[in-house]
């Protein structure tokens, strides 16, 4: 069976998203090809090209894919499904958007954000926020389906495949892209961060999340998360969401300060491996998954850990 | 114009799963359950439209079973105004349930459907993705704001990296993100109000049928528990202990 993986990027860069989704695919088969859809994309497209063990690499351009609209997304997608028996989207923004377009298009059922691929048909995937783990098996002879990346390793570079263009479809004839925001961040990227340091609602405004995550963040290299309340109260922007319905992280370090620890929050950060937890209630859930735990009002503590970490640097 | 809200009874989020020793599912007996709380903003935003004077009918509509009709309940006590339940035990797949809302879609002739982005038991996110292409609809999903005028929809949606706008031509289906609003609490006067409104209960053959599903759940398990670790006494340790023990930084 061949495999089609979609491609996460920015029209400029590739992302490690998608090295990981290829090894899930590569479990799946060994015709493995990557579409890039977007605008502009040829440099993106030659990164592709170079990711092990993929046979070859697809373009399709236009405009609305450049916005990576659903509507086009899925109408360049399901004719190429046609040459195909599973298509793999990486389950970022994107992806979780235009996936089940394309299932439906195609009668297949959609299986979302798998952590394992068990066989050709079976997979893993977690459910009530991570309390449960489902083993599911599809009858489709189509499969679409989203894969967490951080449960699968990147799959290495020292690939040369071929780049052909494809057909764009035709667009999104309803849907306007209007405009975008999107934070600026010399900071590593969230879901791909080796070190995470998140603050919740203990912070208390914007200017205390500020003063007091982001030093911290800036000097463990790390990228920069939150809690819902702390998103919800407008200490940060949404996309720092860590949890059940924000981003799902799996870096080396995880530190949470001033965070409860509810299931939603562990959801998307139980997987790292090595957690700490800085929070004054002895008794926060947190505790219960931290690796460290260090029970202290984070006023004291983190100016602490500032000054232990340059004495361990030097 | 008329909104449909799709709402699903889950296991209230404030419950913490327990699979069961069978391996056979999560054990939903003697446990609490509650609108999924994205349904819950979707009704809200629904509501606030029709108050805005944007919509003249709001209908809830539930695939599951009896007790379902409690979840409709909820969304018509915060101001829908009426509701419809297609009965079943089956719980059906996401692609089923897309189907039969796409034959709702088609009965009740709604401009606008909007839609919770996930229900947080099964976790999919992909039926309101999946009603759109059946209905060839264009969507907006994860939205933190919606506005309405007459032909169209504008809708700010919650991507990775920040904000997105998009313009929708109507009819359309919007799925709602945390951030949309704040769901309120129904009043104990509609509450009241609520019980005299009506709810229609249907079963899926009145729209399609269940259909043969596609996929099947071997077994639902555990997943591997973490164990709790260490207290330290100080950042100090901390540090050293990230250091030496753990080898992180
Ligand atoms: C449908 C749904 C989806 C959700 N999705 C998510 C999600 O994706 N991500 C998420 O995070 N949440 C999510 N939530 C919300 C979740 O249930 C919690 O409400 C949220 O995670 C709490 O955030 P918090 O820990 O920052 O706040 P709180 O629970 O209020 O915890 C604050 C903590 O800070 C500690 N503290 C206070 N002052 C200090 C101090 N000076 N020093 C040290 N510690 C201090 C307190 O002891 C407390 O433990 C979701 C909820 C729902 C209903
Ligand atoms: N059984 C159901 N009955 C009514 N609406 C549903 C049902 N299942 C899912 N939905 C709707 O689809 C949204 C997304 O669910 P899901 O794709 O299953 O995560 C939910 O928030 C509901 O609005």
């Amino acid at each position: 069976m061949a495999v089609l993986v979609f491609a996460d990027h920015d029209n400029t860069a590739l992302k490690d998203n998608t090295h990981k989704t290829v090894t899930a695919a590569l479990a799946l088969s060994g015709d493995v090809d990557v579409l890039v859809a977007g605008k502009g994309v040829a440099g993106v497209a030659a990164e592709a090209a170079k990711i092990a063990g993929v046979r070859k690499v697809l373009t399709a351009e236009s405009d609305a894919l450049g916005h990576q609209i659903a509507e086009a997304l899925a109408a360049c997608v399901v004719p190429l499904m046609a040459n195909y028996e599973a298509l793999l989207v990486p389950a970022t923004s994107v992806g979780k958007n235009f996936a089940p377009r394309v299932a439906a298009a195609l009668d297949t059922a959609p299986i979302s954000e798998i952590i394992e691929v068990v066989d050709g048909s079976t997979f893993v995937r977690p459910i009530y926020a991570g309390n449960a783990l489902e083993t599911v098996s599809s009858a489709d002879a189509k499969k679409v389906i989203t894969v967490r990346p951080t449960a699968f390793k990147a799959a290495a570079e020292g690939g040369s495949a071929s780049v052909s263009a494809v057909d764009p479809g035709p667009g999104a004839p309803k849907t306007r892209f209007i405009s975008e925001e999107l934070v600026k961040s010399d900071r590593p990227e969230l879901a791909a961060a080796k070190i995470v340091v998140s603050g919740g609602r203990a912070m208390g405004s914007a200017e205390e999340f500020q003063r007091v995550i982001e030093p911290l963040a800036d000097k463990l290299g790390a990228a920069v998360g939150a809690s819902r309340a702390a998103v919800d109260a407008g200490y940060a922007p949404n996309d720092y969401q860590v949890g059940q319905t924000g981003k799902v992280v799996a870096p080396q370090l995880y530190v949470a300060i001033g965070i409860s620890g509810a299931i939603q929050h562990l959801a998307g950060m139980k997987d790292s491996k090595v957690i700490v937890a800085i929070n004054k209630d002895a008794d926060a859930p947190i505790f219960q998954v931290a690796d460290y735990g260090l029970v202290a009002d984070y006023k004291a503590a983190v100016p602490d850990l500032m000054t232990a970490l340059d004495t361990v640097k030097a | 114009m008329k909104i449909l809200v799709p709402v699903k009874r889950v296991l209230d989020y404030n419950v913490k799963a327990r699979v069961k020793s069978d391996q056979s599912g999560v054990d939903l007996a003697n446990v609490k359950m509650a609108m999924n709380p994205f349904c819950e903003i979707a009704v809200e935003e629904a509501v606030r439209l029709k108050e805005k004077g944007l919509a003249e009918e709001i209908v809830a509509v539930s695939v599951g079973p009896t007790p379902a009709q409690e979840t409709i309940r909820t969304a018509l006590a915060m101001g829908a105004d009426r509701g419809l339940l297609i009965q079943t035990d089956a719980d059906p797949e996401p692609l089923a349930v897309a189907k039969m809302l796409k034959a709702v879609v088609e009965a009740e002739g709604p401009s606008l459907v909007i839609m919770g982005k996930q229900a947080i038991d099964g976790d999919n996110n992909a039926v309101g993705q999946m009603l759109a292409a059946l209905l060839d609809w264009p969507q907006a999903t994860f939205a933190s704001k919606v506005e309405l005028s007459a032909g169209s929809v504008r809708v700010t949606r919650e991507v990775d990296g920040g904000l997105q706008t998009l313009e929708l031509d109507l009819p359309a289906v919007v799925t709602a993100d945390l951030r949309l609003n704040e769901p309120r609490y129904a009043s104990l006067p509609n509450i009241m109000k609520a019980k005299k409104k009506t709810i229609d209960i249907k079963s899926p053959d009145d729209f399609g049928g269940l259909a043969v599903a596609h996929l099947t759940v071997k077994k639902v398990t555990e997943p591997p528990k973490r164990t709790a670790g260490v207290k330290v006494e100080t950042a100090a340790e901390l540090v050293s202990k990230l250091k030496t023990e753990a080898g992180v930084i």
